[in-house]
């Protein structure tokens, strides 16, 4: 009977986090609504929440590859981009056909998901053969690729349909896609998407990171989860018990991908004007920095530190010249208060409640 | 593979006593069959000429000296190592083709000798993932928690704690398993490679560490295993009072080749071996 308690109690123990993380999602969602409809929030603390929302889901959606998976991915922006310039395309390509704004914001992030997923596909194939620091690195001058190839691109709508040109040699121009009269380019080259209807809300920011808790804590709590995770365990072992390495790390780096994609379309679609630069290395370390500082794993930690570190730095905007060196010192304090065992310990000392939790783990 | 060579690479012999269990039937249809196994590496021959036939329900000892190639012979069962010549047949099929994920399912599962167990998972975790292959509900029924997500789970979870009963460790069953001590590790290590459903069941070890209590418990649990899950066991041990005592059939190994074979008393009284263990006696 005990023994059955027990069991019974720590068994809910991870499906408890889960639903503290949700729970927490929806009840700041709530808040943050409510002072926005009180009029309480400023127009740039307005004009994070879109952003933060997409970071969260771009944290949770690496940590799934860095921390579940436990390959390091240095190219996410990448798909975040493919994401973001496919639902602009989507978005704008339907403005006639769908008047509904919430309806085409919903094509535009599932077809952005679809094709992210495709090219995580195609990259994960090879990529995920390698190990450590090489797949860091492949995946690294992927997501730099990616980001030549749209800086490339030049496409426009009419009523016949899409255009294309790809440019690599940089000498064409909207010009010659030999649009109608009625016709209008979406994506420009390297002058990047413009003109696009931003059709970007927080609602639809707060479904997207919901439904990003949703897939990745389930699929960590199913049986794929389990395989993803041994093979980062035991590679070796992992293999002995049958499990197919190559299926499994698809699986983590393809899910992970089409997330960042929805999320990368919800960004686009935030914003009148992109350009591809703007998803370079410096975006896939600052989501990789999210990961790390919320904990390795950890998908509210994750949540936290996506959500602090974009408020920060505007928070931050009064100290002008100091900004980015409070910042700095702010990321290595917080990495030595979750990371350093001593530094544990004596947040463990002033906190007597997590004490007795911990000690009960033990 | 002619009468000749089964013969030759029959480990335990024809003449042996009745067996132990009934349906003992080593000789008609062995779950292992290996012939003219070996593997180089660069110029150096690890292990030459290796042949052993294990019947389907009998537990097997390998032993040797250190470096003897013991742990080289598990590899090239499982396939870790690429045999560079000879066979394996496993339930009468050739392995050639197969990978180590492919030859466990195929039903050969192992331990190590240095424990290598998914050490942040759960201890429930740590068998449920070895399952895995005899699941069937897809990654979107996962997610969607569909019914068969839960029928599956719910059945693997009570396996999971059948196994865990086995060892007495249900109590353990939420417990980080980098966490447990070094005993409990092994004896996990052991109920992962079951949930597997193995026909042959590799152990490297595993009374590695154990003091004389638990290892006498662990010979008896081995034994339980092979009566329960009518499987076949080959491990390689030092403690050659564990081997003595619950193995059937027994090879030795020196210098990658096999210098005997035969029952325990066979192999305690023969020559070949004491000297391979303890040095030829200077002539006096």
């Amino acid at each position: 009977m005990t023994q059955k308690m027990s069991k019974f109690k720590s068994l809910k123990k991870t499906t408890k986090v889960d639903f503290a993380t949700y729970l927490g999602v929806i009840v700041v969602f709530a808040a943050v609504s409510a002072l926005q409809s009180g009029g309480s929030l400023t127009r740039s603390a307005i004009g994070l929440l879109v952003p933060i929302c997409c970071y969260m889901s771009m944290a949770v959606s690496l940590n799934l590859t860095v921390g579940i998976l436990g390959e390091l991915s240095l190219g996410h922006a990448g798909f975040m981009s493919v994401g973001a310039f496919t639902g602009i395309v989507v978005s704008q390509s339907l403005l006639d056909s769908v008047t509904s704004a919430p309806v085409r914001l919903a094509i535009a992030m599932v077809v952005g998901a679809i094709f992210a997923a495709i090219v995580g596909l195609l990259i994960g194939t090879p990529v995920l053969r390698l190990q450590g620091d090489y797949l860091a690195i492949v995946t690294l001058a992927f997501g730099e690729i990616i980001k030549e190839l749209i800086n490339c691109l030049i496409i426009g709508h009419d009523e016949n349909g899409l255009h294309f040109i790809f440019n690599p040699a940089g000498n064409k121009t909207v010009d010659d896609l030999g649009l109608s009269a009625t016709g209008t380019a979406i994506i420009k080259g390297a002058q990047g998407a413009t003109g696009t209807a931003t059709i970007a809300t927080f609602t639809a920011g707060f479904i997207l990171v919901m439904i990003t808790l949703i897939v990745v804590l389930n699929l960590t709590r199913s049986r794929a989860g389990r395989a993803i995770m041994a093979i980062r365990d035991n590679r070796i072992a992992a293999q002995a018990i049958g499990l197919n390495l190559t299926k499994y790390k698809l699986m983590a780096f393809v899910t992970s991908a089409a997330l960042a994609g929805a999320a990368g379309a919800l960004y686009g679609l935030n914003y009148s004007s992109l350009q591809a630069t703007k998803f370079n290395f410096n975006l896939s370390i600052l989501i990789l920095v999210f990961v790390v500082l919320g904990g390795l794993g950890n998908i509210w930690g994750s949540l936290i530190a996506a959500a602090a570190l974009t408020i920060l730095p505007e928070a931050l905007r009064q100290f002008a010249d100091f900004r980015m060196l409070i910042y700095a010192i702010v990321l290595i304090f917080v990495m030595l208060a979750t990371n350093n065992p001593q530094a544990k310990a004596f947040f463990q000392r002033l906190l007597p409640h997590r004490r007795a939790s911990a000690e009960k783990e033990d | 593979m002619t009468q000749k060579q089964r013969e030759r690479a029959k480990l335990v012999p024809v003449s042996r006593e009745p067996a132990l269990l009934t349906e003992r039937d080593a000789d008609k249809s062995p779950v292992l069959e290996c012939i003219d196994l070996g593997i180089t590496f660069g110029g150096l021959k690890a292990v030459d000429n290796f042949n052993v036939t294990i019947g389907r329900t009998e537990i097997t000892g390998l032993i040797g000296p250190n470096g003897a190639g013991k742990t080289t012979v598990f590899n090239l069962l499982t396939k870790v190592y690429q045999p560079t010549h000879g066979t394996i047949l496993l339930n009468g099929k050739d392995i050639h083709d197969l990978n180590t994920a492919q030859v466990n399912r195929a039903g050969i599962a192992r331990t190590f000798q240095n424990i290598r167990l998914f050490g942040d998972m759960s201890v429930e975790q740590n068998i449920t993932v070895a399952m895995d292959t005899q699941m069937h509900y897809t990654m979107p029924e996962g997610i969607f928690r569909l019914p068969r997500f839960w029928k599956e789970e719910r059945a693997m979870h009570e396996r999971a704690m059948e196994l865990l009963s086995i060892f007495h460790m249900e109590d353990l069953a939420n417990a980080k398993a980098s966490s447990l001590p070094y005993g409990a590790q092994r004896r996990l290590e052991i109920l992962r490679a079951l949930a597997t459903n193995p026909s042959l069941l590799l152990l490297d070890e595993p009374a590695a560490g154990m003091n004389p209590s638990e290892t006498a418990e662990l010979m008896e649990n081995i034994c339980f295993i092979r009566d329960t899950f009518k499987i076949a066991v080959l491990l390689i041990e030092h403690d050659m009072n564990l081997v003595m005592n619950i193995c059937e059939g027994i090879a030795v190994l020196n210098f990658g080749h096999v210098i005997a074979k035969g029952t325990p008393e066979d192999i305690q009284n023969n020559p070949e071996v004491i000297e391979a263990y303890l040095g030829k006696k200077k002539e006096a």
